[in-house]
């Protein structure tokens, strides 16, 4: 594997978990969208959904252990009917929560109410929009989704999410629309909030700037355009062991709509689990052990690595 | 003919340096030095490299620096309205030769 040898050549085999400090829940692949860019390939035909008495799992890590982030991410996690009961239990417990949102959901019928309950629950968002132009958005994620994004951005606006910095937290992503890099997250983050600011009359926290990753649907972009070893190249060529020590799975664990463990959400999707000698489910999690886990990785990796790096919280280098 | 640029072409541009290795190296080093931040942004100097190249209407280098401008976060609006001026530039540089044009006219009429 390509990905181990260079790590092996900059003395950075094995990459080892650092610290526990989120729990990631994937709460299933069911979305209103069919983005060309899902690593989840996520859709409103997948039936990949949490159950009760998961997501009650899940809960019972956070009573019992010091992680106190919460990650939900999907799909659109708000399909996923225990979402409310899982975000007011871990409230409960006294967890930071941060909710992973599509925007367009809130158009959906019996949805229109989220954008309230994430206010009166503190839930910092972390929204889809790959960038600040409609025409642009549309094309990666289909017909109106821009239109419905902003007319959300809005809604959250007036909410106060992403109003002042001490305020409730509204952050967005910026993915690449193809086969290319991100550009400097802090320049982008600039030309996002004037641009925002000057079309729309919006407003938003921090901008994180995300890689795609050669898996999923993008993955098969590539393999449809015959791209996929020339992407895979530029990725390795970019390696920086600079982005190893901040890549997110040193610091979070990833737990699937099954209760599967994972190291990140782009393992689960290509069915990557956790090393045999781990407890792999979250009924037999044990957070001593998991802390200090030797990470489980392939390829793929290279596109947290590379140039700047990329995690689920923007550029880790 | 066939196909006479390839994509792949580009990426066998080092291939060039087989030949006169110094005088490449020193292509190489200058042409890098040149795209490094300076006084101008990044953004700047890739959106000079991309009217430049369809100044000169180089395949290989409007492939590399659309790609640039997109990974510095630009769109086809930045990028057309480069290449508008990179037009306009050109085509004025033909229209002003009109001028040279009506001295010649001037130099021969009675």
């Amino acid at each position: 594997m390509e990905f181990i040898e260079t790590l092996k050549k900059h003395g950075c085999y094995p990459i080892r978990a650092s610290k526990i400090e989120t729990l990631q829940v994937n709460v299933g692949y069911r979305c209103n969208m069919t983005c060309k860019h899902c690593h989840v390939q996520a859709g409103p035909s997948r039936a990949e959904m949490m159950g009760l008495n998961t997501i009650k799992a899940v809960i019972d890590i956070l009573a019992g252990s010091d992680i106190r982030l919460l990650d939900i991410t999907g799909g659109a996690p708000e399909f996923n009917p225990y979402l409310r009961f899982l975000i007011e239990e871990a409230r409960t417990i006294g967890c930071h929560i941060m909710v992973r949102s599509n925007l367009t959901i809130y158009s959906e019928d019996g949805m229109e109410d989220m954008p309230l309950f994430y206010r009166d629950h503190g839930i910092e968002l972390v929204a889809s929009l790959p960038y600040y132009q409609g025409e642009v958005v549309d094309r990666v994620r289909g017909e109106h989704a821009f239109e419905k994004s902003i007319r959300a951005l809005r809604t959250l606006n007036n909410l106060g999410f992403g109003v002042d910095p001490g305020g409730l937290k509204l952050n967005l992503v910026h993915n690449p629309q193809g086969m290319f890099f991100p550009p400097c997250q802090a320049k982008m983050e600039d030309e996002y909030r004037r641009e925002l600011d000057r079309r729309y009359g919006v407003s938003f926290n921090n901008l994180f700037t995300l890689i795609n990753m050669p898996i999923g649907r993008f993955r098969k972009f590539l393999v449809e355009r015959n791209q996929l070893d020339r992407y895979m190249e530029r990725l390795s060529k970019s390696f920086n062991p600079a982005a190893v020590e901040g890549i997110m799975c040193r610091y979070l664990i990833n737990v699937g709509w099954d209760g599967t463990l994972y190291d990140c959400d782009f393992n689960q999707m290509i069915g990557l689990s956790l090393n045999d000698k781990y407890p792999g489910t979250v009924r037999k999690f044990d957070t001593g052990i998991l802390a200090e886990r030797e990470i489980a990785v392939d390829d793929h990796c290279f596109g947290c690595t590379a140039g700047q790096g990329s995690s689920c919280q923007g550029a880790a280098a | 003919m066939g196909e006479y640029y390839s994509d792949n072409d580009l990426e066998r541009f080092g291939e060039v340096g087989k030949h006169c290795p110094d005088l490449f190296k020193k292509f190489m080093d200058w042409y890098g030095a040149s795209l490094q931040e300076g006084v101008l942004s990044k953004r700047e100097k890739v959106l000079i490299g991309l009217a430049v190249a369809h100044a000169i209407q180089c395949p290989y280098c409007i492939d590399a620096y659309t790609k640039s401008c997109l990974e510095e976060g630009m769109n086809l609006d930045h990028i057309t309205e480069a290449v508008h001026v990179a037009s306009a530039i050109r085509g004025g540089a033909s229209l002003v030769h009109a001028i040279q044009a009506h001295n010649a006219v001037d130099k021969i009429s009675m």
